[in-house]
């Protein structure tokens, strides 16, 4: 469990090859987490990673956990944690962030990411809030995006996705008041990741060590909602109200 | 209905140890006899059971997160005293204050006291406390006589350290984790009044406190020092103070009539408010600053009240509050004599360290207890008062500090322990190995766990669970 200097324990990651999941990880384990537990799809994906955490000097296992089978969460989830015990901190952050054109060349492709962006994280988020509310204690971390702030042309199906689970992790947030267990939301910008790659970088991007840097931090004054870069709350206090033909000329 | 405990569930509730610091929710029942901690110790829950006594242990030894926390203070009762022997048989929830005040008029007393009186019989046996008299009388479990532990299952044993050594032994600073503690008989001692004879002393520095008490404690009974580490400036100065119960007619003539009369108040109670800022190198400074132009150069037999010698801070109710929300931690280790540096290298690198060290208490140990996983050891002990300031800063300071004293052969307090690494406890604990076997004979179905069992792994359940 967290300990009296904030210091998890042990930390799970769903989406376990995500590259800010993995930066969060990194930190945790430099600062004495010891167990560490990996859950994605593609379990050889989460091989190397796993590999460079128990270099750091954590004892890590990869398990299989598929963000779209929304049927098998509950229980999958409840395994983990009977199997290992608990865990002080779990990080979501399985999402896709797909090609808008393509997207609306082939809508079903759009309804799977949305699924895997929304609806899983919805299931996965409330099954792992139903285990740490019976454990008394933790902490959950949930990978939002700036995307789902404000609705843009060019990712609007990633970024409605986004605004779904930025509100649905706002309210488990409430939920979860005394009940020992709370929820931070992480707002980034444009981070560059392998997810982003292809694409040129955005303003103010940032690396997703930078994210986890400032997750720790939140983590250790106990902040609800963290935006990364920080300025971008109150760049965002500015841009939710900027009209829309204005906003329509900020391409990026 | 036998195994149905959740009846004594009265709520769910978010504890934490006297530190504040990371809190749990736990569903709290409180027993008011044996028979009810047998009928909660009867089911097996997934996340175990701890008894609970004052929440006076600093960090998370009387929680368990989600699962059933025993809180005994309901538990209550103090026999007769035996006027040959001093023996009495107390309720495990009773605490110290409740016994001092009906022991003391008949003029006897506890043969251990800790920092505070509020602290029950009960964790006062799971921590094995010590006191400002160790280097004299040992630890509190010294002078108990046999305990009533009720076992995971529901048995209720009859236990004495020469029938059944090994489970006593493993009780005794076990932190709850063989059992709940519904009664004890221990040794009270003999006094002939409320006062402490108590010498006083100004040092001038770290080395000349401990070349006094490694001189001179063995004169008295009581002997502890406070230590300035508020700046590097004051050098470890400090106040000693060491004195010996005042027979009565060392007392002025006046003071005779009511010498036993022991009503300890506490003063005033510290506010729910206190911002986390309040504890700063400055006030830290200031505060020692006062603390040490407050005690003479040098008093001798000076009649102090047994409420101001031995539990100063409780004359302040509720004074951890001052920490703030974020609380604060107490880092209490112990190093074998011998190894002097540590100690001193130590409290001169948590002086320098990122957060201020508020109150710094240092006592020399006597004989260690036959306790497996009891504290006290023969050497020196230091306890310093740190606020939780999170960052990591503090966490490697005292991760860093862990190593040193596991390697000068010390070892760290659990009862006030908060933070430590699971890894450290077997290397400090050297019995370890020996209390999980007596752990896993009473209770092999892990009925009994608490937080500070899980993050230290004590039991041993955890090192089963990792896959290779």
């Amino acid at each position: 469990m967290t300990d009296a200097l904030g210091r998890p324990r042990s930390l799970l990651l769903l989406g376990g090859a995500s590259e800010i999941g993995l930066a969060i990880a990194q930190r945790f384990v430099e600062r004495g987490t010891r167990t560490v537990v990996l859950a994605g799809r593609n379990l050889e994906a989460m091989a190397d990673p796993a590999a460079r955490l128990r270099t750091a000097g954590a004892e890590v296992a990869t398990v299989p956990f598929d963000a779209v089978d929304i049927d098998a969460h509950d229980a999958d989830i409840q395994g983990m944690f009977e199997q290992f015990d608990g865990f002080s901190l779990v990080v979501l952050a399985f999402a896709v962030l797909g090609d808008q054109r393509r997207f609306e060349e082939e809508p079903a492709l759009a309804g799977h990411a949305a699924v895997i962006n929304y609806a899983g994280a919805v299931s996965a988020g409330l099954a792992v809030a139903r285990q740490l509310r019976s454990q008394g204690r933790g902490r959950l971390v949930v990978l939002s995006s700036v995307a789902g702030q404000r609705p843009r042309r060019d990712n609007f199906v990633y970024g409605s996705a986004k605004a779904g689970l930025d509100a649905f992790s706002i309210g488990l947030s409430e939920a979860l008041r005394g009940s020992g267990a709370d929820v931070l939301l992480v707002r980034p910008g444009f981070v560059r990741t392998r997810m982003t790659a292809h694409l040129p970088d955005g303003p103010f991007a940032v690396s997703a060590k930078d994210v986890a840097v400032a997750v720790e931090r939140a983590l250790d004054r106990g902040a609800t909602v963290i935006w990364v870069p920080g300025f971008l709350r109150w760049a965002f206090v500015v841009l939710r109200l900027l009209p829309q033909p204005l906003f329509r000329l900020l391409r990026r | 209905m036998p195994g149905d405990a959740s009846r004594l569930v009265t709520h769910r509730e978010l504890l934490t140890g006297w530190g504040r610091t990371s809190p749990s929710a736990c569903d709290v029942a409180t027993p008011t006899n044996a028979g009810e901690v047998c009928l909660a110790l009867q089911t097996v829950r997934p996340r175990g059971t701890i008894a609970r006594g004052l929440g006076r242990s600093y960090g998370d030894a009387a929680q368990s997160g989600g699962g059933l926390v025993l809180d005994c203070t309901g538990i209550t009762g103090i026999g007769p005293i035996d006027p040959q022997t001093g023996s009495v048989t107390v309720a495990g929830g009773v605490s110290l204050d409740d016994l001092a005040r009906a022991v003391l008029p008949q003029g006897w007393f506890i043969p251990v006291s800790p920092g505070t009186r509020f602290v029950t019989i009960g964790g006062a046996i799971a921590a094995d406390v010590h006191g400002k008299n160790h280097h004299v009388d040992g630890s509190f479990c010294r002078h108990v006589t046999s305990l009533t532990l009720v076992i995971p299952g529901g048995k209720t044993l009859q236990i004495t350290p020469e029938g059944d050594p090994e489970l006593f032994w493993a009780t005794a600073g076990g932190m709850g984790l063989t059992g709940v503690v519904v009664e004890a008989t221990l040794r009270l001692i003999p006094v002939e009044s409320r006062y402490i004879l108590v010498d006083t002393e100004r040092t001038a520095d770290l080395d000349e406190t401990m070349s006094l008490m490694a001189e001179g404690d063995a004169r008295y009974r009581y002997s502890v020092a406070w230590i300035d580490l508020g700046s590097r400036r004051a050098g470890g100065r400090g106040v000693l103070t060491r004195g010996n119960h005042a027979p009565l007619d060392a007392l002025p003539e006046h003071w005779r009539v009511d010498a036993l009369d022991h009503r300890p108040r506490t003063r005033i109670t510290a506010p729910p408010w206190a911002p986390s800022w309040l504890v700063n190198m400055l006030s830290v400074r200031a505060f020692n600053e006062l603390w040490f132009r407050k005690a003479p150069r040098e008093r001798r037999a000076e009649p102090q009240s047994i409420e101001a010698f031995f539990y100063p801070l409780d004359s302040i109710a509720c004074w951890n509050r001052v920490y703030g929300k974020r609380g604060f931690v107490q880092y209490q280790c112990v190093v074998p004599f011998g190894a002097e540096h540590t100690l001193r290298s130590i409290a001169f690198d948590l002086a320098a360290g990122p957060v201020p060290p508020a109150l710094t208490v240092l006592k020399r140990f006597g004989e260690a207890s036959p306790g497996h996983l009891s504290f006290p050891m023969p050497g020196w002990t230091l306890a310093v008062d740190l606020p939780a300031a999170r960052g990591r800063d503090l966490d490697a300071l005292l991760d860093d500090c862990d190593r040193r004293v596991a390697d000068a052969g010390g070892r760290v307090y659990l009862a006030k322990d908060g933070r430590m690494h699971a890894s450290m406890v077997s290397t400090m604990y050297p019995r370890l190995n020996e209390w999980r076997e007596i752990v896993h004979r009473v209770d092999p179905d892990g009925r009994l766990a608490s937080d500070l069992d899980r993050r230290l792994d004590l039991t041993g359940r955890q090192s089963e669970r990792m896959p290779a």
